[in-house]
């Protein structure tokens, strides 16, 4: 009959004690998966959702960080905006002149190639515009390239797809300039589908309406990007609407498009180019090699700042969300310190009934270090099964949630999904555990035979 | 088998001093031969069987077993001299509650050589009619049938000598009766060489030899000093 098996009699015996000192290790243990977990999907869906193929983010001067977060993830405060002149800078001077002609301005802005056009040769940047809400969410005004270029999924490698219609145009007879197309989760929270009219708000959730609709032409397939939290318009209707036109200057130069006389009496006249602003710009450049000496160029600039969404996300992991990470994972430590102080207190309580039984088998010829094995082994027991159980519970936790984590983050997380950190977790608590044992283990290893066989 | 000389047991007293329980000028026991040791409560009794099971220390003086100095050994050695050569009755037999009467009967040999001989443990358990209870926890047997149990482990590890200690004195007569006979007849059956301590006569009259412990021990107190 070996130790292990007389330990597993004990724990057997002392059934609710064991469940119960097990019970608090399985639910530290479980803590513990739990924000390991938590902190693995957080950080895997902030590094996936920089990644959409782009490689730099342009805004006005300030803080990067909520540039990033503000045009990548559509969070933090709406930023400054920056002079449509500034977005035109990465086009060459053919591009800009056909801007100049097809929105009215400066013809003089057509006469030159724009200071970045020399690093975009295959590359491209697409502007968006921020301010106005659809509900809780955020509307995004953009060109339809926005779902022509950019690519999704962890290698962002996939193009976005349609649950439902198609990408916006830039203009038709049907809609004019104001059609939409909505994230897959704005689809659903606000029941809404194609062919349904989509009014926003200026400014905050809770502001007034522009009165202009934009007819919603497509729903997005569900990406797990922040994309599924956005409603995207036509940048040229979101122009059009109420109070998005900047006061044009006094000095400024404009020189109106042909399609300004020939337009109808209900035709919208698009904005000139002085009275459009964009609040970022997405980048990515031709050769990826010139990508640093881009930033430098335009954080050069006067106005704008460029950062790149992944060192960013990086440094907030780095220096904030780790940190808390870290503290939390700190306090669910402690939790199992004091599982692990529980099991100590659960055995040593029961060495005064068992000293007799200790007694008996050093009387059998049990030598002193088989019994200290035999509480070890108690404490080994408590802490396989507290841990197994744990980590079982946790990862159920987590898929049962999976349907939920990947419809808000794109995270896909099945049952065995496990981080580095869970590899160090159960040796950690059995260590922790056996430390426990040694208290009661010494205590057996103390118990006198003569004494405890007389009393 | 047996051969006690000049062995003398103090305890330190509570208050200081020291007090002598036991003070054994010569004890001998021969292989096989069954030997009753009668006595008071209290004259110090228990306190020779720990000694000669190596479970307490002597002050001085000398225990050989088979030839085997028990004084001199290391506490390792008394522990492993007393799973291959001793087996012991307890007169609260001391059956471990989480373990069925089969395994208890095991656990009689499992710190011995470290092997398990489970047809043993079965076979003796059968002898001492409780076969069809092998998977009973102690606290579902009467106590008579515990003490059945106790008698089967100690004689599971083969032991040369038998010690046992007032092995009836809890058990109803009826069952003391029984309790008597299997310890006898099992430790002439297997060879076995034992003491039995008791305070009944009734007990020491069944037995080939019987000492009183006032004989043997120069430090009997008839006030019962020892434990």
């Amino acid at each position: 009959m070996s130790l292990l098996f007389i330990a597993w009699r004990n724990f057997r015996y002392r059934a609710l004690s064991s469940f119960l000192t097990t019970l608090s290790l399985t639910l530290g243990v479980g803590l513990v998966v739990l924000v390991m977990s938590v902190y693995g999907i957080i950080s895997e869906a902030f590094v996936r959702n920089a990644s959409v193929g782009y490689n730099l983010v342009v805004g006005p001067k300030g803080s990067t960080l909520q540039l990033t977060l503000n045009a990548v993830y559509y969070l933090s405060q709406p930023i400054e905006n920056l002079p449509y002149t500034e977005y035109m800078e990465f086009y060459p001077k053919e591009k800009r002149a056909e801007m100049v002609r097809t929105f009215g301005g400066d013809p003089a802005l057509g006469e030159r190639d724009g200071v970045y056009a020399g690093f975009m040769t295959d590359g491209y940047a697409i502007p968006l515009a921020l301010g106005d809400y659809f509900g809780e969410f955020r509307v995004v005004g953009t060109t339809p390239d926005f779902f022509e270029l950019l690519k999704h999924g962890p290698d962002a490698d996939q193009p976005f797809t349609f649950e439902e219609g198609r990408n916006f145009e830039f203009h038709n007879e049907e809609n004019s300039y104001f059609e939409c197309v909505l994230g897959s989760r704005v689809a659903a929270q606000m029941g809404m589908r194609v062919g349904d009219v989509m009014n926003p708000t200026h400014g905050d959730p809770e502001g007034k309406g522009h009165g202009q609709g934009f007819q919603i032409v497509g729903v997005l397939d569900p990406t797990g990007t922040p994309n599924d939290r956005a409603a995207f318009v036509n940048l040229e209707g979101f122009y059009l609407l109420e109070g998005h036109a900047k006061p044009i200057p006094d000095d400024a130069v404009i020189v109106l498009p042909e399609s300004a006389e020939t337009a109808g009496p209900d035709e919208p006249l698009l904005l000139t180019i002085p009275e459009r602003e964009v609040t970022s710009i997405l980048v990515r450049n031709g050769n990826l090699m010139m990508a640093p000496l881009l930033q430098n160029r335009i954080k050069e600039s006067v106005r704008a700042e460029a950062a790149t969404p992944i060192g960013e996300i990086n440094k907030l992991m780095t220096m904030i969300v780790g940190p808390l990470m870290q503290a939390l994972l700190a306090i669910t430590l402690i939790t199992c310190v004091v599982a692990a102080v529980g099991v100590l207190v659960a055995i040593y309580n029961s060495m005064n009934d068992r000293k007799r039984d200790i007694a008996v088998m050093r009387a059998l010829g049990a030598r002193r270090g088989s019994v200290t094995w035999i509480i070890l082994f108690e404490s080994l027991i408590i802490a396989l099964v507290g841990g197994i159980a744990g980590w079982v519970l946790a990862h159920l936790g987590i898929l049962a949630a999976s349907p939920l984590i990947e419809a808000r983050t794109g995270v896909q997380v099945g049952f065995f999904s496990m981080s580095t950190y869970e590899l160090y977790l159960l040796p950690l608590v059995i260590g922790l555990s056996l430390l426990a044992g040694i208290v009661p283990a010494a205590s057996a290893y103390r118990t006198d035979v003569g004494t405890n066989l007389s009393a | 088998m047996l051969a006690i000389e000049n062995l003398i047991k103090r305890f330190d007293q509570p208050g200081g001093g020291e007090l002598t329980v036991l003070d054994v000028p010569q004890f001998d026991i021969a292989e096989g031969e069954q030997v009753a040791l009668i006595g008071q409560s209290g004259g110090g009794k228990t306190t020779l069987l720990h000694l000669i099971a190596g479970m307490l220390t002597a002050t001085s003086g000398s225990i050989r077993i088979n030839n085997l100095e028990l004084t001199r050994l290391s506490e390792q050695g008394r522990d492993r001299f007393r799973a291959g050569t001793i087996g012991y009755v307890f007169q609260t037999f001391n059956l471990l509650p989480a373990f069925s009467a089969l395994e208890n009967v095991k656990l009689g040999m499992s710190f011995g050589n470290g092997s398990v001989d489970a047809a043993r443990a079965s076979d003796l358990l059968d002898r001492v009619g409780l076969s069809d209870r092998a998977h009973y926890r102690p606290n579902q047997l009467s106590v008579g049938q515990q003490q059945r149990v106790a008698i089967a482990r100690a004689l599971a590890g083969r032991p040369k000598l038998l010690l046992a200690d007032e092995p009836t004195a809890n058990v109803d007569p009826a069952s003391a009766d029984t309790v008597l006979n299997l310890i006898i007849d099992s430790c002439r059956d297997e060879n076995i060489s034992l003491l039995m301590v008791t305070h009944s006569m009734d007990v020491a009259q069944r037995f080939q030899r019987c000492d009183k412990l006032e004989d043997i021990n120069r430090a009997f107190s008839p006030l019962g000093a020892g434990t």
